[in-house]
């Protein structure tokens, strides 16, 4: 199992808004979560990768094997945790080129490998360019700095597809995203995909899992996975919407 | 909210760094007494070997010292400094002419060496001339021969009164007055050495000249002085590089450096300013009060200051231009870090005097710990300064919220047609942007680092390539702490 997640219970400012979660993803595997805005999956994702303020509260987050529930952001990073985020940042003065190889330096020093060399770095970033059809003024640009919303997401999957990470979490990657950028974002994704790594996917809309195809669909609602399915579960819920579900939990 | 606040935690230890360069060298060295009295200034003189009307100035200085105050309408706030408890001249011994560098004493080259500065071949391939200050004294100059064959002049000043006295007599004190303020009388009174360069009409320096200076023993100060002359045509690249070792008690740095331009000429003067800062209480450091200004006597003629500032206790200083010659250009690049209880009060004048003259100003300050930073900058376009421009942008970032920043832009404008625009931010590291890196393997120290990098990109694009490099490191370094 490469991830496993027992009774979260997650708070921000002593708020609590992981309500008891259970979850679990095995190696290989494709997962969507969806659900209504404000019901914590962002909130789960921030949980996952370590973000200060999310307190947990009770429960355990297992990751190959190892309770990570206490440790820093850039472990989990290292570790092979990658979260495409739904908001990307801006960094300024900071180039693409200059801040992939810090990160790509920061994996390998963690692993005890020297940093990559130069030739290396350059042919890497060039092969996964094109993986995301990823214009090359982008990555001498600042981090996110002037990027378009569909340039943002696809810089994301861009960052993705450098770290090779065996656990990555996509949080709406696809919002926003005309039909050519959300196609290139699923290709990247179908790209990466082995039996060796695993994705979870957060999305409002099906429409992305006609393309990225789930192996189970999950249903989040008031911090609680309420409902777990495989493909169907998605198309039913674009036909009925989530207010029969809301209907059935809100009592 | 608790993100925030775990964040300034962080910031709190990132921003308390240690000073990685102060170590003490067990030099023997020779020393006048302390404190000041004329029979100081004479001793100086005297030791130097220097011509009567050299000692001349120096006393006129130190009578006018004597019917000043120091100045208090900086930001800068620390217990009187007691200028008789002062050594004002200490040079490392054996002193003896030195013909080449296996003369030098090994302790001395062992302390560049720890400073990563050769003396050596070396800096033959990265093509940096360099001149080294160690307390009072100059050390070494290497690459003459280089120099000497585009009859360039680079060596101490010392050797300058000597070996090209009508040239220091027609410039010393033309651009810095010992009039102009209490520190530049004091250091016209005491200066012991410095660097001095002529670039000859229509010569392109060849290579970077740079000075590294530093100070050694305990109780001295440091009174160096750099006067630099490009005539017509002329261009210099030059850099000056500062450390100290650690010590309990402040030691005052108060130098001077002055420029001229010709027609058509350019000096970029660089600086990497890293004097012991203090320890994280903020006890020690030095205090550094200095006066650098750069006329732009000829038409076309630019003067362009870069400074990356992140040593010293407290920092005075104010880079400047005064804009003379038609269509010259003066330029004000500068970083200035302060952290734990450093000071900082630095900025630039750019005084428009000729037609369409041109100046651009950017500063970016960084605040972190219990520090405070102050930008304070003059722009003044006289009466007959016709087709002025300025332009101004000052940017303050904040590291935790216990550090202050302030900006004080002063503006006076003459003249109608002048064109004076300033701009000024303040930020802070943001929990998402440090997030955002962590996520991507990045531990919090080595991204406060790259973000601050980032920050002042604009800025350290302006340093020479090799220097650049250096600042970047020492930037990260700065701010770093002990962080796992
Ligand atoms: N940083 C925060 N501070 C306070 N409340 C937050 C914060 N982030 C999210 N929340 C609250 O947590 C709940 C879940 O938000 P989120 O995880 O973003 O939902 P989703 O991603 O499913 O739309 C919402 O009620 C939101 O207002
Ligand atoms: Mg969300």
């Amino acid at each position: 199992m490469l991830l496993n997640i027992k009774n979260l219970h997650v708070s921000i400012d002593g708020k609590e808004i992981i309500k008891g979660l259970n979850f679990s993803v095995n190696k290989g595997e494709i997962h969507a979560i969806m659900g209504p805005n404000g019901t914590g999956k962002s909130t789960l994702a921030a949980a996952i990768t370590g973000r200060e303020g999310y307190e947990i509260t009770q429960g355990e987050i297992i990751f190959k094997g190892q309770v990570i529930n206490d440790w820093s952001p850039d472990k989990r990073a290292n570790e092979g945790v990658f979260l495409s985020f739904q908001y990307p940042i801006e960094i300024p003065g900071v180039s693409m080129t200059n801040f992939m190889r810090t990160a790509l330096n920061a994996r390998r020093e963690y692993r005890k490998l020297p940093p990559v060399s130069a030739g290396d770095f350059l042919r890497k970033m060039e092969e996964k360019k094109k993986l995301v059809d990823i214009q090359s003024k982008l990555t001498n640009r600042s981090v996110n700095e002037g990027f378009s919303g569909g340039e943002k997401k696809k810089n994301e999957i861009f960052q993705m597809a450098m770290l090779e990470p065996e656990l990555a979490i996509l949080d709406e990657t696809d919002s926003g995203l005309d039909i050519d950028a959300l196609k290139v974002v699923a290709n990247g994704v179908n790209q990466l995909k082995s039996g060796e790594n695993a994705f979870i996917v957060i999305t409002h809309y099906q429409r992305l899992l006609e393309y990225i195809v789930p192996d189970f669909v999950h249903v989040m609602y008031d911090g609680r996975i309420v409902k777990s399915g495989g493909k169907g579960l998605a198309l039913e819920l674009e036909e009925r919407g989530y207010e029969w579900i809301k209907e059935q939990f809100d009592d | 909210m608790r993100d925030e606040k775990k964040n300034k935690d962080v910031l709190e230890e990132v921003t308390t760094g240690e000073y990685k360069y102060g170590f003490v060298t067990d030099i023997e060295s020779d020393q006048a007494a302390k404190g000041l009295t004329e029979d100081t200034v004479r001793f100086i003189s005297k030791k130097k070997n220097e011509p009567e009307w050299l000692l001349e100035f120096r006393l006129k200085a130190y009578r006018h010292w004597l019917t000043l105050e120091e100045p208090d309408w900086a930001l800068l706030h620390h217990p009187p400094i007691d200028y008789q408890d002062i050594i004002y001249y200490s040079a490392p011994r054996p002193k003896k002419e030195l013909e080449n560098l296996d003369e030098i004493d090994p302790e001395l080259l062992d302390t560049f060496n720890k400073l990563g500065i050769s003396l050596e071949e070396q800096k033959r391939l990265s093509g940096v001339a360099v001149d080294a200050v160690i307390d009072s004294v100059s050390v070494k100059t290497t690459f003459q021969d280089t120099l000497a064959k585009h009859d360039i002049i680079f060596c101490s000043i010392s050797d300058a009164v000597k070996n090209h006295p009508d040239l220091v007599k027609k410039y010393l004190g033309t651009v810095v007055p010992y009039t102009d303020n209490y520190f530049a009388a004091l250091n016209s009174a005491v200066f012991s050495d410095g660097s001095f360069c002529y670039i000859p009409k229509g010569v392109r320096c060849p290579i970077e000249l740079s000075t590294y200076f530093r100070i050694n023993a305990a109780n001295t100060g440091q009174f160096e002085r750099t006067l630099l002359i490009a005539d017509e045509g002329a261009y210099v690249s030059y850099l000056e590089g500062c450390t100290a070792p650690m010590r309990d008690e402040n030691q005052l740095h108060a130098a001077i450096v002055e420029i001229v331009t010709y027609d058509d000429a350019e000096v970029k003067y660089s600086t990497v300013q890293n004097w012991y800062p203090g320890s994280k209480e903020g006890k020690g450091g030095i205090y550094n009060f200095v006066t650098k200004r750069g006329l732009c006597k000829g038409r076309n003629s630019k003067i362009s200051w870069t400074q990356v500032e992140t040593g010293s206790a407290i920092t005075w200083k104010y880079p400047s231009c005064i804009l003379l010659g038609d269509n010259s250009v003066g330029e004000f690049y500068s970083v200035a870090v302060t952290n734990n209880y450093q000071q900082a009060d630095t900025g630039t004048k750019m005084i428009h005097i000729g037609k369409n003259t041109k100046s651009t100003i950017i500063s970016k300050g960084i605040s972190a710990g219990r520090s405070n930073n102050s930008y304070r900058g003059l722009v003044r376009v006289s009466k007959n300064a016709d087709n002025a421009r300025n332009y101004s942008q000052c940017d303050s970032l904040l590291l935790g919220d216990k550090c202050g920043a302030h900006t004080f832009p002063y503006i006076k404008t003459g003249n109608d047609t002048a064109i004076v625009e300033h701009e000024a931010t303040t930020s802070k590291i943001s929990d998402d942007q440090l997030f955002y890196c962590q996520q991507r393997g990045i531990d919090k120290e080595k991204a406060i680092g790259l973000i601050v990098n980032g920050y002042a990109k604009q800025v350290l694009n302006k340093l020479p390539m090799e220097f650049a490099v250096e600042a970047q490191k020492l930037l990260a370094i700065t701010l770093e702490g002990s962080v796992g």
